[in-house]
């Protein structure tokens, strides 16, 4: 499939929404948590084994992303979010037929692998394109798609719960419920297939330096350059922090204020993960679109060197002021969104808009291992300090040193960050002649 | 080639050139994802409120 070129005159603030269509879908992959009670009481199942599908589509987003990256580019965005819908609405069609026939390897089969590589696929799908449009303003395009994938769960939470409220919490109400989303799904992305377009390589932007001016360097060419190990280093501690609040933000904010005067609720500390995703989706457009004005070093240096700051705040003084743990932790929980929305405009400025998508798919490997390593961390250093008879703010002491530590490694990365070598830059005939095969016949 | 909008030097009345982006496009488009974003934020803000409340 050639990639869709835009006509004459095609605006290019069609791109963002089409981006948008896509990674408000895929983003619901963050609200799977509303089908776990009802899945576990349907099919019998326990905690572990309703994690599975999602577990499995998050290792398949960061598989696909990786080793997919390199199709997307040649084959471009239309390819990659037709990819994108048809995976992750079979997902749900498959899951469907699972629940209603109380076969769950169909969902894990399903949800997990068919929809994971969806995910993987759609995630990346627009980011090139995205930067190719707007090379006056990476971090702003790239923050708005990437905002989006934080925004699908916000969308998909509320409107799942509401779905299995009427259809019912059993495997029938179930099948249902993953039926609906499957199709309405497909119908919401195909927005980004039918509107996404590519600007014409010979006629760069109207605003902005040309794209095709700077450095540009390939996918197997940039995964040897310290630069990428570097970034992968950077995005793997931001990660990894943002998740050390997350993955126990309920418990948490309960634990630091159990023993004073104003405990926190449980409907209170849901309202605290409420205003973190928040935070999070603002991070992601906020500090992303600043990124384009002050340097991408500089908002690194911000979220690395300030994060380990509000972890200190919260470590040291959490918990004599709940205003002061809240504001620090949706610091860092904006930082977490903007480490992820800011790095495909990061890989720009150091490898070009070559092949940043399939660049940007590979780097995303950071997160699958932040994934497992920052829960792996808060959960099992709370279980041990707890077994040894510790308690509120005791809890998480150890966790908060480790985030501490990895974010200066992070910030250590960042600062070793340097313009690639000559040796690794793409040679103008190699780029014109794949620029040139990419043309319609 | 990238565009922010129609050429400001055509008059009202003339056509839009061949493969120009009309207006409402561009706004149907937005609509499209701003709404369920919308109301997805409409969603968090009633839960994050039960912070102050709750």
């Amino acid at each position: 499939m050639s990639p869709p070129l835009a006509p004459p005159g095609w605006s290019r603030w069609l791109v963002p929404p089409a981006a948008l269509s896509v990674h408000l879908a895929i983003g619901q992959a963050y609200a799977w948590s509303v089908f776990k009670p009802p899945l576990e009481s349907a099919l019998h199942l326990d905690g572990t084994q309703s994690a599975l599908p999602f577990q499995l589509a998050i290792v398949m987003l960061g598989l696909s992303a990786a080793f997919g990256g390199t199709l997307v580019e040649r084959n471009g965005p239309r390819w990659a979010m037709t990819v994108a819908l048809v995976c992750f609405s079979s997902g749900f069609l498959i899951s469907a037929l699972g629940a209603q026939t109380k076969q769950y390897w169909l969902i894990v089969l399903g949800y997990g692998f068919v929809g994971g590589i969806g995910l993987g696929i759609g995630y990346i799908s627009p980011v090139s394109t995205l930067i190719k449009w707007f090379p006056d303003r990476p971090g702003m395009a790239t923050g708005i798609a990437i905002m989006g994938f934080g925004g699908g769960a916000l969308i998909a939470s509320p409107w799942s719960a509401q779905m299995l409220a009427s259809f019912g919490s059993d495997h029938s109400g179930i099948a249902l419920a993953f039926l609906v989303h499957g199709l309405t799904y497909a119908v919401f992305m195909t927005l980004g297939v039918l509107l996404v377009r590519v600007p014409r390589p010979q006629e760069p932007a109207e605003t902005g330096p040309s794209a095709a001016d700077g450095v540009q360097v390939s996918a197997r060419s940039a995964v040897r350059t310290p630069q990428f190990w570097c970034l992968w280093v950077v995005l793997c501690a931001n990660v990894t922090a943002g998740i050390g609040i997350l993955e126990k933000a309920a418990p948490m904010i309960t634990d630091f204020f159990a023993d004073s005067s104003t405990p926190v609720s449980a409907s209170a500390a849901a309202g605290f993960v409420a205003l973190l995703s928040a935070a999070n989706m603002a991070g992601r457009i906020g500090w992303s679109s600043a990124s384009d004005r002050i340097g991408r070093k500089n908002i690194y240096r911000l979220y690395l060197g300030v994060g380990a700051l509000m972890y200190l705040l919260i470590a040291l003084f959490g918990d004599s002021a709940k205003p002061l743990f809240v504001l620090c932790a949706l610091v860092i929980l904006s930082f977490y969104g903007g480490g992820f929305a800011t790095v495909p405009a990061y890989l720009k400025d150091l490898f070009g808009t070559y092949q940043v998508g399939a660049i940007h798919g590979r780097l995303l490997t950071a997160w699958s291992t932040a994934g497992v390593l920052g829960p792996l961390i808060v959960n099992w250093i709370a279980d041990r300090q707890e077994a040894a008879g510790k308690h509120g703010p005791a809890l998480y002491g150890l966790s908060f040193a480790i985030m501490i530590g990895l974010l200066v490694v992070g910030f250590a990365a960042n600062e070793l960050v340097r313009p690639v070598h000559a040796r690794h830059h793409v040679s103008a005939p190699r780029e014109a002649a794949d620029a040139q095969r990419q043309q319609p016949a | 080639m990238p565009s922010d909008s129609s050429p400001p030097s055509l008059p009202r009345s003339r056509p839009r050139p061949t493969g120009g982006t009309p207006a409402g496009l561009i706004v149907l488009a937005w609509l499209w994802v701003a709404a369920p974003l919308a109301y997805g934020v409409y969603e968090l803000v009633q839960k994050a409120r039960q912070l102050f409340t709750g």
